[in-house]
């Protein structure tokens, strides 16, 4: 594999095929997790783990599952592999594991890590196969950091609210009070809001989309100077 | 023909191998991970009981001091409860209970209550609720101090009246807005009080001879035992309304309280 490839493994991960906001995927925790920063990136470092992970573990075997049962065998493969982190995790990293731990069984019944399993990791390297799942899951937690952000503001008008649970007393005076005084704004943190602060997101990267492409048509020039 | 059957044998035994080869993984890190993880929850429950409890009030193994407590309409349970008894120099200094409140604002609202010896509320802590975030959710400490209406709180301080939130007439504030919710903590912090009380020589005289010279508690009424306290299922009688698994608990209460704390 060459630079090339590499980079656009890490730009279709972060851009292009973007989970949370174009491939629309593994919606059911998005929405639940993101009520506030910290949360959104508890469950997105998690699954970006787990994704990479599954996705080398996958690469690796590949070449042994035959294509008639590999569904099954790629589900038992990631959720061994979720199983032993929480294990693992619970035992040596408690304090982590009491603030990520109940993400990590909702990794499991997250589509997107079967997706990127069976659609790349089955057909590719492990290295290549690895770092595409490590750029999907970020990608995700982009998305969920800034839902998450959106939401805690609008919500509660802190931000970062929680630090504290993750890294201890210190990191209290992180916490950033965005609006003094407020009232707080039910229906942000509530479900509804995470579909319409969703929404935005979608179409906020669909703009800029359309914009650069258009830039692309009018200017074609401005982008050879750019490549070169 | 053969082929058909060589290939789906085929296929179906590296399913097997998979099937095998997970399994034996799984069961091996749960047996390395097994007692770090047993330490690690007990610990974190230590830590949620002393954030009602201070450390400094009692000297005992109190993860061990296990008390099962049988279903009670005044605990609010509806299946027996872990009760966890704190001692200090080996005079009972405090109780930890569990408690639930059944009519919060969308369901029951788990609530952890340490009373200490005399009566007096050490802390209250919410355990595990599902209010409305950002409206009800000040019950928890993580939100709010709210809570600590409790601290120091007795059922001989207030009156029953007084066990209700300001705007019923009691003494504990609430926030606008929502009333349902600290309605029903504080109904069932009481509730568990007056379980404390009706049951206290039961939960802390434990029959044994260990420690005859200690001071008697004290024992306002004769506790008002029900049925539900004293009777387990097959209708047997036991003292303190304990099922039998729990005497090696009850046993080593009175054998190891002395074991300071580092």
């Amino acid at each position: 594999m060459s630079l090339a490839d590499y980079s656009k493994i890490v730009k279709n991960g972060l851009w292009t095929q973007n989970t949370g906001v174009v491939q629309l995927l593994g919606m059911c925790p998005l929405l639940a997790i993101s009520t506030s920063v910290v949360n959104a990136l508890g469950l997105g470092i998690a699954t970006a783990i787990v994704m990479s992970l599954s996705n080398g573990a996958v690469s690796a075997v590949r070449n042994v599952v035959p294509h008639e049962v590999r569904i099954p065998v790629f589900i038992l493969i990631i959720a061994v592999l979720v199983t032993v982190i929480q294990f693992v995790m619970n035992a040596f990293v408690h304090p982590l594991y009491l603030v990520l731990g109940i993400f990590i069984p909702l990794i499991v019944t997250n589509c997107i890590v079967l997706a990127r399993v069976d659609s790349f990791a089955s057909k590719n390297h492990v290295l290549p196969a690895m770092l595409d799942g490590l750029m999907m899951g970020l990608g995700l937690t982009v998305v969920l950091v800034m839902l998450g952000a959106i939401r805690e503001v609008a919500g509660h008008g802190t931000l970062l609210a929680g630090l504290d649970l993750a890294l201890g007393p210190s990191a209290k005076q992180f916490v950033i009070t965005v609006l003094p005084g407020y009232k707080g704004f039910l229906l942000a943190i509530l479900p509804p809001g995470a579909f319409i602060g969703l929404g935005l997101l979608i179409a906020g990267k669909n703009y800029l989309d359309q914009r650069a492409a258009a830039k692309q048509t009018i200017h074609p020039q401005r982008v050879e100077v750019a490549a070169t | 023909m053969r082929t058909a059957l060589s290939i789906s044998s085929r296929t179906a035994g590296v399913l097997l191998i998979f099937a095998v080869v997970g399994t034996a993984l799984l069961a091996y890190t749960f047996s390395i991970t097994r007692t770090t993880i047993e330490h690690n929850e007990e610990l974190a429950k230590l830590a949620l009981i002393n954030q009602a409890l201070p450390a400094d009030l009692y000297d005992n193994d109190l993860i061990r001091d296990v008390l099962m407590l049988p279903a009670d309409p005044l605990l609010g349970t509806d299946e027996p409860t872990p009760a966890y008894r704190a001692t200090l120099k080996g005079q009972p200094a405090a109780l930890v209970l569990e408690a639930i409140a059944p009519d919060g604002y969308s369901g029951k609202i788990k609530l952890l209550v340490a009373i200490r010896a005399n009566g007096e509320i050490s802390g209250v802590r919410v355990v595990a609720h599902s209010e409305t975030p950002g409206l009800g959710d000040y019950i928890d400490i993580l939100r709010d101090d709210w809570i600590k209406h409790f601290d120091r709180r007795s059922a001989a301080e207030y009156k029953a009246e007084d066990w209700q939130v300001k705007k019923d007439g009691g003494k504990f504030d609430y926030m606008t807005g929502a009333t349902i919710t600290p309605r029903a903590v504080v109904k069932a912090v009481y509730k568990a009080l007056q379980y404390f009380e009706q049951h206290r020589a039961a939960l802390f005289v434990t029959g044994s001879d260990a420690h005859q010279d200690r001071t008697p508690l004290p024992t306002p009424s004769p506790p008002q035992e029900r049925d539900t306290i004293n009777t387990s299922p097959d209708g047997k009688k036991f003292g303190l309304g304990l099922r039998e698994g729990d005497a090696g608990s009850l046993r080593k209460f009175h054998v190891e309280p002395q074991e300071a704390k580092p």
